[in-house]
């Protein structure tokens, strides 16, 4: 097991320096134009530019440019042109909101999709199926900030029965927290809803033919006992370590489109401001971290997921 | 006189598939008393599984119908409830699957998956339950089964874990045990290791054995009477003797007769039956042999029964219009030897 | 024992399964040949699909639309004046900012949005570009995926690793982030790669970048497939009459790979549809003056306390269009093999 962990560990290592180069590619390297004019924003003075352009090295070869970038945002040290704020003190207030909306998001779309992906699987062909399936596809194609603009119309300022948008701190009341990010948990996870009770569904069929399910009808145990301790307990598997990584990727910043239709000021809604204000440093932050932390998710996950599949462990 | 353990008339079995009905079971009957072994033989398709699984209720589900009756110690079987045939499953009738890689869960260790079944019968604490799968697991020939009783399928070799279905078929007690093709996933030197120890087993524990194969070489080591299943049908049946040293049915014939034999010499090439079974949507009418039997005759298009046509053998049952006089003209019969050398037809070098 | 009719998803108990390979040989019917008859079979994914095909006619008949019936085009400001429905005269937009609602006749048939504007035209020529973009995007990640993917699982050794570990590092990024990453990165200044030059207006951008970014969802399967493919006998038989590398992969490999890339490519047009919604909703698709479904939505939800019609209008098509392909997409999935082993990761 620990060599394992070893290798997948080295490996992340080279593929965060890999993203770390993509990254700086991707902002500093590709686009014409003057790089210091462009981060500097709109109303920019020439000192500005010019500071910028010696803090960043843009006059120097373009391997000093990505070391000085990748230190200015490891030191902290990295502040908005456009605003003037520091751009990793303003992630870390936002990445609480963040968090909860992920985690709140994740364990209802799981809850929701197992209870589906099972019902479905075991009256596969009838019509709750069918019906079930066509809503879970409906639940796919609908974009999520369509979705969320509706809801917060509707439920939010029209009826008012939800908050319209808005985020309350979970110490400072714990129900308004709730109260506030249930509309929000909700649009977000229709789309995971949708995937993962599909693709539980088809585990689930899949599993239902094996061998062992056979076997263990076979051995007297009740179809309950079979369904929840063989063919769940083997489904679920391969779909939690997905969880995991869709999770990673929610937190990481694919909750952008949430937090911005429902006012969240975390750190997706964040990046989505400074990308309509073309301000760099914050979106090349958020970019990176947001990568980062993904890769270092995948890296648990498959750790985890070798632990709970022993044929992967003890080989 | 031992009792009827298990009686079986007129069973049938059919499923609803994209190509029509297929009808997999045909009218099946046979009885088991306890203590014997009752070997099921044919070739793929022939509905010798689904007639062992259907005892179980394991082929149930939306495209399945079912006719007849298989009654257990008075218990009907095919039309029984869920509960009634939870508490048959495992601790009265017991089956041995096919492949033993595919037939336990990966994920659970093997112990686990014993204790399972014992704890789904019986009211015995965990402990308890774990000494018996460990003794069970002794009993069978794991070697070492106190440490391996917490490993898993995939850390087992073939033969060992054939050997860990037959402990946790048994681990109940059961009073009719169902093997189906126990040793054909097997290699050969692992298959004559495995069918001793189930004889052991059976001498042991008394219980009756149904062993489902398509391999007669090893049903003469093991089985007191035999079924040899066609097409849906029982085509013959009898005990042991009777069916290797008088076969009835042409098609029987056949297999006696392609069966590889060491103290003959070798033949240069080894009889088959000529043609390929019927689909199983679409059969022969009368006797489903007809268009592969060299005997066939106008009486064939009508289907026969399953009656008994040899004198002094109530037991010995077969399908096949011809009288036993007609079939001793047909072949020669040397007696004490199985593998019939015909004259013409269907055991012949082709 | 009770018995039930038959229904097209048939669950076969275990015992059946004997049957199964018989039943395949007896039709005699080569895959293709028996994968259209299971589509053709599956009305409700036939209706889907041509349910997107409506929703692609409609729109390239939007000049159609736009000239005949509606008398405007999309771009036209209405803000003063005054249209007759039904006998009544009302403001297109009402003194107090107000537009009007759908009128169900041919001019304004869905309402008009706060400059007068006719939702039904910019609705019909909004879904031209997201289609495009769409049905673009798609395609081109298809044949980067390809190339990739044929490269990676057929050369393998440092050919593949070198892919591979580019895709990974791809993969990494969640694709809304990457994708406004280069959107921002390309909106300014457009992109200049040596010869190609693309200015930063154009919806060249939003397609090549759409198309960049899911290369590695499709890539990984393909390069998973052709690594099988590569060991199977035709593959050797081909190199030992001595076929180039390049020749095998072409006729070869390619044509083996035909149903997963069939089976992708609905969904990867839906795929690309939404993420061009979402980019251009957050600023970073689709620039203005150019039109999408996307950019009608982020008008619509900046203004929706006017009137959730011109939110709810262009979200309605969209995820029409995108239901239609995936359902679509489902049907073929499940006729080109009934127990499909393609996953997606999404």
């Amino acid at each position: 097991m620990a060599r394992f962990i070893v290798r997948r560990v080295v490996a992340m290592v080279f593929v965060l320096f890999a993203i770390s180069v993509l990254t700086f590619f991707i902002f500093n390297v590709i686009p014409a134009g003057d790089p210091a004019v462009r981060m500097a924003g709109k109303s920019a003075t020439p000192t500005t530019i010019h500071a910028i352009r010696r803090d960043w090295g843009f006059d120097k070869p373009v391997y000093v440019q990505y070391v000085k970038t990748m230190g200015r945002v490891f030191s902290g040290n990295l502040v908005s042109y456009i605003n003037q704020r520091n751009v990793i003190d303003e992630i870390r207030s936002r990445i609480p909101r963040t968090f909860c909306l992920a985690i709140g998001a994740a364990i209802l779309w799981m809850f929701v999709a197992v209870i589906l992906g099972l019902y479905t699987a075991v009256r596969a062909g009838q019509f709750s199926d069918r019906f079930l399936t066509v809503l879970a596809l409906i639940g796919i194609s609908m974009p999520v900030f369509w979705v969320g603009a509706l809801m917060a119309y509707y439920l939010g300022f029209k009826w008012e029965i939800f908050p319209n948008g808005g985020y309350v701190p979970l110490t400072d009341d714990p129900v308004d927290w709730a109260y506030h990010l249930i509309l929000p948990w909700t649009a977000l996870s229709i789309l995971f809803i949708g995937v993962y009770s599909r693709l539980l569904r088809s585990n689930v069929l899949d599993t239902m033919n094996d061998d062992y399910v056979r076997t263990a009808r076979a051995k007297g145990l009740s179809e309950r006992q079979v369904l929840v301790r063989h063919v769940l307990r083997n489904s679920l598997i391969p779909i939690v370590t997905l969880w995991g990584l869709d999770f990673g990727a929610v937190l990481g910043g694919g909750a952008i489109l949430t937090e911005t239709v429902f006012d969240i000021q975390g750190v997706g809604q964040y990046a989505a401001e400074s990308v309509s204000q073309l301000d760099v440093p914050p979106v090349l932050t958020v970019t990176l971290f947001g990568a980062f932390f993904i890769v270092f998710l995948n890296a648990i996950v498959d750790i985890v997921y070798a632990y709970l599949d022993p044929r992967i462990r003890l080989t | 006189m031992s009792e009827r353990l298990l009686e079986v008339r007129d069973l049938k079995v059919s499923f609803a598939t994209e190509e029509g009905v297929v009808q997999a079971v045909d009218g099946v009957s046979f009885e088991l008393e306890a203590g014997e072994v009752l070997a099921v033989v044919g070739e793929s398709g022939s509905g010798k599984s689904v007639t062992a699984m259907t005892l179980m209720g394991l082929t149930r589900g939306p495209n399945a119908r079912f006719e007849g009756t298989a009654r257990y110690k008075g218990t009907e079987l095919v039309a029984a409830s869920d509960e009634e045939l939870q508490r048959v499953r495992g601790a009265e009738i017991a089956m041995i699957f096919q492949d033993p890689m595919t037939s336990l869960n990966p994920v659970h260790r093997i112990g686990d998956q014993i204790i399972e079944q014992i704890q789904a019968h019986e009211e015995i604490s965990d402990s308890a339950a774990r000494e018996r799968t460990v003794e069970l697991l002794d009993r069978v020939g794991i070697p070492r089964a106190r440490e391996r009783v917490d490993n898993y399928p995939f850390e087992f070799s073939g033969g060992m874990r054939q050997r860990v279905m037959i402990a946790l078929a048994l681990s109940c007690d059961p009073a009719v045990l169902i093997a189906d093709e126990p040793t054909t996933a097997l290699d050969v030197t692992i298959q004559a290791q495995i069918l001793q120890r189930m004889r052991n087993l059976r001498d042991e524990t008394g219980a009756a054995v149904i062993l489902v194969t398509h391999d007669l070489g090893v049903v003469a080591d093991i089985a007191d009477r035999i079924a040899v299943m066609y097409a849906g049908r029982i085509v013959e049946q009898g005990k042991l003797d009777e069916i290797f040293y008088d076969p009835q049915h042409p098609y029987t014939w056949g297999l006696l007769g392609s069966i590889a034999r060491v103290d003959r010499p070798r033949p240069a090439r080894l009889p088959t039956i000529a043609g390929m079974p019927p689909s199983l949507a679409h059969r022969p009418e009368g006797c489903h042999f007809r268009p592969r039997c060299p005997h066939e005759f106008a009486e064939c298009v009508k289907t026969p029964p399953l009656e008994s046509r040899v004198p002094a053998s109530p037991g010995h049952k077969d399908r096949c219009w011809l009288s036993v006089e007609d079939k001793r003209g047909e072949r020669e019969i040397v007696p004490g030897e199985i593998g019939l050398e015909d004259k013409k037809g269907v055991g012949a070098a082709v | 024992m009770a018995t039930e009719p038959v229904t097209d998803y048939a669950l076969e108990g275990p015992a059946a399964f004997e049957l199964e390979a018989e039943r395949e040989h007896v039709a005699g019917l080569g895959p293709s040949r028996l994968a259209l008859r299971r589509l053709r079979r599956n009305k409700v994914a036939l209706a889907f699909g041509a349910l997107f095909l409506v929703i692609v006619a409609m729109c390239v008949l939007a000049p159609v639309w736009a000239n005949r019936v509606a008398h405007t085009g999309p771009n036209e400001n209405h803000l003063t004046d005054k249209v007759t429905v039904g006998g009544e005269t009302k403001d297109v937009v009402s003194p107090d900012g107000v537009p009007i609602g759908p009128t169900w006749h041919g001019r304004y048939f869905l309402g008009a949005d706060e400059n007068g504007r006719d939702i039904a035209v910019r609705l019909l020529y909004g879904g031209r570009t997201s289609l495009q973009i769409g049905v673009a995007a798609a395609l081109i990640t298809a044949f980067l995926s390809i190339i990739v993917g044929l490269l990676a699982g057929y050369f393998r050794g440092f050919t593949d690793t070198v892919v591979s570990r580019s895709l990974d590092v791809i993969w990494a990024y969640p694709v809304i982030l990457l994708g406004i990453a280069l959107g921002t990165a390309l909106s300014l200044g457009g992109l200049h790669i040596g010869p190609i030059s693309v200015g930063s207006d154009s919806k060249l951008i939003p397609i090549i970048i759409i198309g960049f970014v899911y290369v590695p969802y499709m890539a990984r399967p393909l390069r998973g497939q052709v690594l099988g493919l590569r060991e199977k006998e035709f593959v050797e038989s081909a190199r030992a009459q001595g076929a180039g590398s390049l020749r095998i992969m072409f006729t070869e490999v390619l044509p083996n790979l035909s149903s997963t890339i069939i089976v992708f490519l609905p969904l990867m047009i839906a795929n690309a549809i939404l993420l061009e919604a979402a980019l251009s909703f957050l600023g970073a698709g689709v620039q203005p003056p150019t039109s999408s479904w996307g950019t009608l939505i982020s008008d619509g939800v900046e203004k929706i306390i006017t009137g959730p019609h011109l939110t709810i209008a262009p979200g309605v098509m969209l995820v029409l269009a995108v239901l239609g392909l995936n359902v679509f997409g489902d049907g073929v999935r499940d006729a080109l093999d009934p127990r499909a082993k393609i996953r997606l990761e999404h």
